[in-house]
């Protein structure tokens, strides 16, 4: 049976038929979530796209962690279910409390949109299970509100616990420690800027989203077992 | 009562201002010299009802760490006043 992957559509969400896409290519099963939804049907993964959910208003993701389908992902992550937040979901994540830190204006407050080269620098969690650490992949990122922060004390329980997933190879945004994705202390909720979804076809251009959707795909797939 | 109130949010001490840091550098081109520490953020108006002052206070301030605010990288000044207008 296919791993069923939830995608929470917001009003402003813009990447939840790309994520979709690449989900049903990969021989998963996508279904679409309304953000007013209690209840997430059943899906054995979630993702929160990219986008501006609410309009972005106040901050991003401020607005989306009060939607009234975040109970039910809280619950599905406290869990241990897998939850993958890009980009703006990764901003939904942080403000919701599931993800630790805060993402910030880009370092040279520019809105930046290209592929770029990232490097695996953590193993076992919910998008790089099977994915060797040290791995590079060049991936899009699209975002003004990317440069990731946080606490020196967080920092420092991030770096122990192996917990920044992917870091830039050319930091593009001022992100500390050049983090590109973090994952929770239970590795099942991973929040990233750059977009697999956008690197998972040859027509795109790249198919270095693929090993990252695959694995969430592997987990999903333990969790409907 | 009804209580006026103005939040004003900025980003924290020694978190990076990429605005007002563009802000600062693009002034002496207008001619403004010497400005320095600029730092932009936002301000929210609104009448809140309470019983008193100090519980309109600890309501705004409630407000402000779970909604208004991120703390990681965030911070508010809350002034509270009794509505002015009507007497």
């Amino acid at each position: 049976m296919a791993a069923v992957v939830g995608v929470v559509v917001f009003p402003g969400s813009n990447c939840e038929h790309d994520v979709a896409e690449a989900v049903t290519a990969l021989g998963g099963e996508a279904r679409l979530l309304w953000h007013r939804d209690t209840s997430l049907g059943g899906v054995d993964a979630v993702v929160l796209p990219g986008g501006f959910a609410h309009g972005d208003y106040l901050r991003p993701g401020a607005i989306a962690r009060f939607s009234p389908i975040m109970a039910a992902v809280r619950e599905h992550a406290a869990a241990g279910g897998p939850v993958v937040g890009i980009c703006n979901g990764f901003q939904v994540l942080c403000e919701a409390g599931l993800l630790p830190g805060a993402l910030q204006k880009n370092a040279g407050l520019k809105f930046v949109c290209r592929p770029v080269r990232l490097r695996v620098t953590a193993g076992d969690t919910a998008l790089t299970r099977g994915v060797a650490v040290g791995t590079e992949l060049t991936i899009p990122i699209n975002h003004f509100e990317g440069n990731y922060t946080c606490g020196p004390e967080t920092l420092a329980e991030l770096r122990a616990e192996d917990r920044i997933v992917l870091r830039y190879v050319d930091n593009p945004n001022g992100s500390v420690d050049d983090i590109a994705g973090v994952c929770s202390e239970g590795r099942n909720v991973v929040g990233l800027m750059p977009h697999p979804e956008r690197a998972s076809h040859p027509l795109l251009g790249s198919t270095d989203g693929v090993p990252l959707l695959r694995s969430l795909l592997v987990t999903a797939g333990a969790v409907a077992a | 009562m009804q209580f006026s109130v103005l939040v004003e949010t900025r980003l924290r001490d020694g978190v990076a201002d990429p605005e007002g840091a563009t802000i600062e550098r693009s002034l002496p081109a207008l001619g403004f010299e010497g400005v320095s520490g600029v730092r932009v953020g936002k301000a929210f108006r609104f009448t809140i009802e309470a019983d008193d002052q100090a519980s309109a206070r600890a309501e705004v301030e409630d407000m402000c760490k779970r909604f208004l605010t991120n703390p990681v990288i965030e911070d508010a000044t809350i002034t509270v006043a009794p509505a002015g207008g009507e007497g």
